[in-house]
């Protein structure tokens, strides 16, 4: 698997969307891919070649993406509709609501370069408000795969549900995690990637692989953090957060907002249903302009910021 | 500037009779009951309702390819109700086209109905999406009729939208792109009555002129009459020929038409008659109804 931008050992979670979408186009006819003038940020060159009568490029217009891609949907198409989250979620939200969501309409939405994976391009590029926004619209899946298997996985899984799915596709370098043979994704199943007892890391995307990290350093120093993948926020796995929970304490982090994206889903049923003591990392809010490592570093997105909001949070327990 | 040329009517055949008769029937119909779920539920868009009465009439009991006992035919023609909130005129197009029986019609409103004010394709057979928010409806018709495009399908797909509605700027992002795809099964019905909510649209942020609008996007324009049933049918009959453009179709309509004290009147964009005014009203349907009849 070669991902042409990324260092060696890293994968741009693009490449695995965008050869799921032709898989899944190849052995069904109903797939189409609907773009707004984004085929090359979304990486769908290649499809438009093999599959050129369905690929739908409106132009630069958002609202119209979406709903062309609920109308498509009407028609008996599976429409993967993909633009930069930023504009994708933020213009076309009404798009999302009214003609997706709630009339539970077969769309398939796919936020490419999601995050602050835009950084110098400042706060209109960024996007991470989409997850607080999204996870509050009824009957709208939303999933954040952590990399290239599980975006593929995701992509599939989206395509086989009967209902309108939010996908956030980084294009961060981020490795392949490595999984029991066998290992299955499930819409609304999180994945338990590390066992422990002592304190959970309930995470998703870009930050999973970071989390790994922590839990590695932790480890060394005798605490067991147990790392919860939490990649389908909404609806979410209370059965690994109950278990999450039963730890005492959970740091969730995530290529977003601090509030309202997965750690406010949580922190919303570990408030009324596993009481626990928490910590959200994620953004603040608007971001400065930067390279997405500074902007990673600067928020304690790394290993070593989620390892000490953990030791933060044993110390606390005492 | 180019102007749109108003067809109205002229002779007619026996066969041709008896379609527009049974419109100008169903249409009165509709007009009879939705005033009726009005008074009943005691709100409603009356004024839009009745604006929109005649173009819905036509559509729902003569021109669309529709099977109600098969709501989700992949062949079906579309009907878009993007102006979402005329949903007095599309419950009664519906229940007597015969997506659901009549008697549900005396659920409008109520609590836990199937007759939301705004439609509901999750909830209620007929409905295609879900509209209230205008600018909604043109942008998933174009989506419709470009799956259709992409397929080689026969299907038609007909968006109704209101005067007012068309300064969305989703309408014209849609407007563009169906140019540029050359939709030529697609048709807009612009319900052209001159008032939006609270005012003129003249007043308020112009439209004119709007048939230009649409041409220079790439469409073929057509103008009618909405209120006459036999020069609705032929736009419809003549929007069935091959095209390679979509088609606008800009019903000079009057708000609350058929109820003299509703027309024209912008304060009927909501409103509910009292007793007396329903009285009036129905005497005035009733009328026409037995002047048809003579």
């Amino acid at each position: 698997m070669a991902a042409a931008n990324a260092p060696a050992g890293l994968f741009d979670c693009r490449d695995a969307y965008v050869r799921a979408v032709e898989e899944l186009a190849a052995a069904d006819n109903r797939i189409v891919a609907v773009v707004n003038d984004s085929v090359g940020s979304s990486k769908l060159g290649k499809f438009r070649d093999r599959f050129p009568d369905r690929l739908i490029n409106v132009g630069i217009a958002e609202q119209n993406m979406v709903g062309v891609g609920a109308g498509l949907a009407n028609g008996g198409k599976i429409p993967f509709v993909s633009g930069a989250g930023s504009f994708l979620t933020a213009r076309a939200m009404e798009q999302i609501k009214a003609d997706c969501a709630y009339s539970e309409q077969n769309v398939k939405l796919c936020g490419i370069s999601s995050g602050v994976a835009y950084g110098e391009l400042g706060a209109t590029h960024h996007s991470i408000e989409d997850i607080a926004w999204l996870r509050a619209i009824d009957k709208l899946t939303v999933i954040v795969p952590a990399d290239p298997w599980e975006t593929a996985a995701a992509i599939k899984a989206a395509a086989a549900h009967d209902g309108p799915v939010y996908v956030k596709i980084s294009r961060m370098p981020v490795p392949e995690l490595a999984r029991p043979a066998g290992a299955a994704f499930a819409i609304g199943k999180a994945e338990t990637l590390c066992e422990g007892g002592d304190i959970a890391l309930v995470v998703n995307g870009t930050l999973v692989h970071r989390a790994l990290a922590a839990a590695e350093a932790l480890a060394a120093e005798g605490v067991a953090a147990r790392v919860v993948n939490m990649a389908t926020v909404s609806p979410l796995d209370t059965d690994a957060l109950a278990a999450a929970a039963a730890t005492g304490a959970i740091v969730t982090a995530e290529e977003g907002l601090a509030h309202g994206g997965l750690g406010g889903a949580v922190a919303e049923y570990c408030a009324q249903h596993a009481p626990v003591r928490m910590r959200m990392l994620g953004f603040a809010g608007f971001q400065p302009t930067g390279s997405v490592d500074w902007l990673f570093e600067r928020s304690g997105l790394t290993a070593e910021g989620i390892a000490a909001a953990a030791r933060e949070m044993l110390a606390l327990r005492g | 500037m180019e102007t749109v040329g108003l067809a109205r009517s002229g002779g007619r055949s026996g066969a041709e009779n008896a379609r527009v008769e049974r419109v100008r029937e169903r249409a009165n119909w509709m007009r009879r009951r939705l005033l009726g779920m009005i008074v009943d539920a005691g709100q409603g868009h009356p004024g839009g309702d009745l604006s929109s009465a005649d173009i819905l009439a036509s559509l729902y009991f003569d021109i669309l390819r529709i099977d109600p006992k098969a709501p989700s035919a992949l062949d079906r023609d579309r009907f878009v109700m993007s102006k979402g909130h005329c949903t007095g005129a599309l419950y009664t197009a519906l229940a007597g086209a015969g997506f659901f029986a009549e008697a549900e019609l005396d659920t409008y409103l109520k609590p836990g109905s199937r007759l939301n004010g705004h439609p509901n394709r999750a909830y209620l057979p007929g409905v295609e999406t879900n509209t209230g928010p205008l600018g909604h409806g043109l942008p998933v018709a174009v989506g419709i009729a470009v799956a259709g495009q992409i397929d080689g399908a026969d299907f038609r797909t007909f968006v109704l939208t209101g005067d007012g509605e068309l300064q969305e700027g989703s309408v014209w992002e849609a407007a563009m792109f169906a140019g540029h795809r050359g939709l030529g099964k697609l048709t807009v019905i612009v319900d052209r009555n001159r008032l939006q909510q609270g005012a003129k649209t003249e007043d308020t942020n112009s439209l004119e002129p709007l048939a230009d609008k649409w041409r220079a996007f790439g469409w073929q324009v057509a103008g009618v009459d909405g209120h006459d049933h036999a020069a609705l049918l032929a736009a419809f009959d003549a929007a069935a020929e091959p095209r390679d453009k979509p088609l606008v179709i800009i019903a000079d309509t009057h708000k609350g038409q058929g109820v003299s004290f509703m027309r024209d009147q912008a304060g009927w964009h909501h409103g509910v008659p009292n007793a007396e005014q329903y009285a009036e009203a129905l005497r005035e349907l009733g009328a026409e109804l037995e002047a048809e009849m003579k």
